[in-house]
């Protein structure tokens, strides 16, 4: 039976009938999102708090107050700095290492490939709790396994969640241990869509694993990357489970991040108004992070 | 056939109906944590003492308790009696969320205010009107090893301020070991220090706390007194070196410490064999020589919802947990020290050597500031600049004058409420 598609599609392809079988879709798009996003705007131009909800009088428009306070606000620098210390070291760290994973696990000449493959997506499947538990015993500044393998290497003791120093440091460690498996598997399936004969013809003449690498494998996994650093991008800035189960912003605040002095100020003080202004820089800011990226991958 | 069957159905609905019209009230309680659990185990006798009213307990974790009533507020979904922290007392009465008490108390002939320990019962009373009936509570003492405080040359406590700093000087001295200290003052919980600021009669807020006070003279010597352990080494600086309290006890890592009851049993456990009897409890130092000094106020209130429809009921409850034998029940269940205080007269309590201790120190417990903003203000600013002082960061002075800034910013709405008032 031969059928006319486009006899069969013109009946339904209207906008009306888009539009229905749309509909279920976008109610709950438009009002489980978009109408608390706008409401969260208009909160941050309020001084919403736990005495609004006892009286809707309580509330008073204040404009750019929230904003302008937020400018006034050591906490926030702080934890505007962390945020931009965790993306600026922990972002290229994590796409390296799981670039390099994926490159080593998509030789031919590696063993055991399903093994590593798994080992290394394992912690990101893992719950952050159970890891947390796990690293803050490796971390621990007397009995830490990491502590007593650089014994070893005759490094003094550090105490890795305690010094203001280390904090950071050693919450990006973890964080980067826990992400790039992820990224590692996009990667390798990146790395599988670049042609064989490329390489092949490149060997022909006479380029070694550096020039292949250099002008074939990054070249043509440059959308990869691009969609990687993205993903990291956004996903990094909103830094929040790790230190708020490992240090709890401390010690000194010096792994308090955007994230959690944003829920600090919400959902453990109520400060609601004061809390959506922090949402919007900081989606403010992921924004301007992502132009700039796709800027750049323009540009090249 | 088919007849029958349906006025079978018909008298089976006709039923029903009547039944559900001696149907009993139901109250809603939600209790925290291991309360919530076990509190069920007391309801029967209740409900046998009362077969026109029904229970039902609603368990809420301790850690989310705030949040789930604070949104259950927001959608009028509180239930009809709850716990609450004594200290979140302020916070739910401006939310209007919770039912003036003092009627109900004049009429009652079984909860007298004379009953229960004067600190604890103020907590509840906010412009005097009662809000909240204590069901629980709980104060901090002084932990401390006994057999080091012998080895450093004391027999008994620190009872003022200086006896417990020179006995803190003896032990690290004694000890000789720098990764052990005398005692452990974490930065992490502000208990201690707004208790050495409450001791020195310290108004921590003022103009009726709508301003943060913290820079005055009495609570900057109690702090910078506190503080000196730190920078002394006589207390350690960060947090991370003790996993668990219990073991940095037994292992002498520190010796004495500041805590509640609810560490009694765990430290017990940890403590066995040749350190069972190395420990004990004591009333809190004064910085005068009026022994014990004051400690805090804490424990749990029963509240009932400003909405609820079954407030008689509910009351009833309260009454009931009130009782001697059912509250006294209730420590035997999992340990929660009895509010009212002729429970107390029971042998359990009179022949237990920590719960004496905790006796003497409960006729001198103090509230800490009655308003909605205070968890706020202690666990996120006095903690965090006390963290700023200990790491040497700031000085005391810097501190202080920090720390009243950023609580004269979240005092702001309470004043202008305060205002408003006044209008």
């Amino acid at each position: 039976m031969k059928i006319n598609i486009k006899k069969y599609y013109s009946g339904f392809g209207s906008k009306k009938s888009l539009l229905i079988f749309l509909s279920p879709a976008l109610l709950a798009i438009f009002s489980f999102f978009f109408i608390p996003v706008i409401a969260a705007f208009i909160i941050s131009f309020t001084d919403f708090s736990i005495y609004a909800l006892a009286d809707w009088n309580y509330i008073q428009f204040i404009g750019f107050d929230n904003y302008f306070r937020l400018f006034d606000d050591p906490l926030f620098w702080t934890s505007l700095k962390n945020t931009f210390y965790f993306v600026i070291v922990a972002g290229p760290l994590s796409i390296i290492a799981s670039l390099t994973a994926a490159i080593l696990l998509s030789s031919k000449t590696t063993l055991f490939k399903s093994f590593f493959r798994l080992s290394f997506f394992l912690p990101v499947v893992t719950t952050l709790v159970a890891v947390a538990i796990v690293w803050r015993f490796i971390y621990h500044p007397n009995f830490g396994l990491l502590n007593y393998a650089l014994g070893y290497l005759g490094i003094s003791p550090i105490d890795w969640l305690g010094d203001p120093n280390w904090a950071m440091p050693a919450i990006i460690l973890m964080a980067v241990w826990k992400s790039f498996g992820y990224n590692m598997i996009i990667f390798i399936a990146g790395l599988h869509n670049i042609p064989e004969q490329l390489y092949e013809a490149a060997e022909v003449e006479g380029a070694n694993s550096w020039h292949k690498f250099r002008n074939i494998t990054l070249p043509l996994l440059a959308p990869t990357t691009m969609f990687v650093g993205i993903i990291t991008l956004i996903g990094f800035f909103q830094l929040f489970a790790e230190p708020y189960i490992m240090t709890q912003g401390g010690p000194l605040n010096s792994t308090l991040s955007i994230v959690q002095y944003m829920y600090q100020e919400g959902f453990r003080w109520w400060n609601i108004g004061y809390s959506a202004a922090i949402a919007f820089v900081l989606f403010t800011i992921i924004f301007v992070g992502t132009i700039i990226q796709l800027k750049l991958k323009k540009n090249d | 056939m088919c007849k029958r069957k349906i006025a079978v159905l018909f008298l089976i609905f006709i039923l029903g109906c009547v039944k559900s019209e001696n149907e009993p009230t139901v109250i809603k309680f939600w209790a925290m944590g291991a309360e919530g659990e076990y509190v069920s185990q007391l309801l029967p006798e209740f409900e046998k003492e009362n077969p026109n009213i029904k229970v039902t307990v609603q368990q809420v974790p301790w850690t989310a308790a705030q949040e789930k009533l604070i949104t259950a507020f927001a959608s009028e979904k509180l239930p009809d009696l709850f716990q609450l922290g004594n200290t979140w007392v302020p916070q739910f009465h401006s939310l209007s969320a919770i039912e003036n008490l003092t009627e109900f108390v004049d009429k009652s002939t079984s909860i007298d205010q004379s009953n229960y320990f004067q600190g604890i019962w103020d907590t509840n009373v906010l412009d005097s009107t009662i809000y909240g009936i204590p069901w629980y509570i709980d104060t901090r003492v002084l932990y401390y090893r006994t057999d080091i405080l012998k080895r450093a040359g004391y027999e008994h406590p620190p009872r003022t301020w200086d006896e417990l700093y020179e006995v803190s000087k003896s032990i690290k001295k004694v000890l000789a070991d720098e990764n052990k200290f005398a005692i452990y003052l974490p930065s992490n919980e502000w208990a201690p220090f707004i208790i050495w600021g409450l001791q020195n009669n310290a108004k921590l807020l003022k103009s009726n706390n709508s301003y943060g006070n913290f820079s005055s003279a009495e609570f900057k010597e109690a702090f910078t007194f506190l503080t000196k352990f730190h920078k002394e080494k006589l207390a350690p600086i960060g947090m991370t070196k003790v996993n668990n309290i219990f073991q940095g006890f037994k292992d002498e890592y520190f010796s004495i410490y500041i805590s509640g009851p609810w560490n009694i049993k765990d430290f017990k456990f940890w403590l066995t064999d040749s350190l069972e009897n190395s420990w004990m409890i004591a009333p809190l130092p004064s910085p005068t020589d009026k022994y014990p000094g004051a400690s805090l106020a804490g424990g749990s209130s029963l509240v009932i919802n400003s909405k609820s429809e079954v407030k008689e009921e509910a009351w009833k409850l309260i009454e009931f947990l009130s009782r001697k034998n059912v509250q006294i029940k209730f420590y035997k269940l999992l340990n929660n020290l009895p509010a009212v205080k002729n429970a107390w007269n029971d042998s359990v309590f009179v022949n237990d050597k920590y719960m004496k201790v905790f006796y003497k120190q409960f006729l001198n417990v103090k509230a800490t500031p009655k308003i909605a903003e205070w968890e706020q203000i202690a666990f996120s600013k006095v903690q965090q600049y006390t963290e700023y002082t200990v790491r040497e960061v700031m000085t005391v002075d810097e501190a202080l004058a920090a720390l009243d800034k950023d609580i004269n910013e979240i005092l702001k709405k309470r004043r202008w409420l305060l205002n408003r008032k006044i209008e």
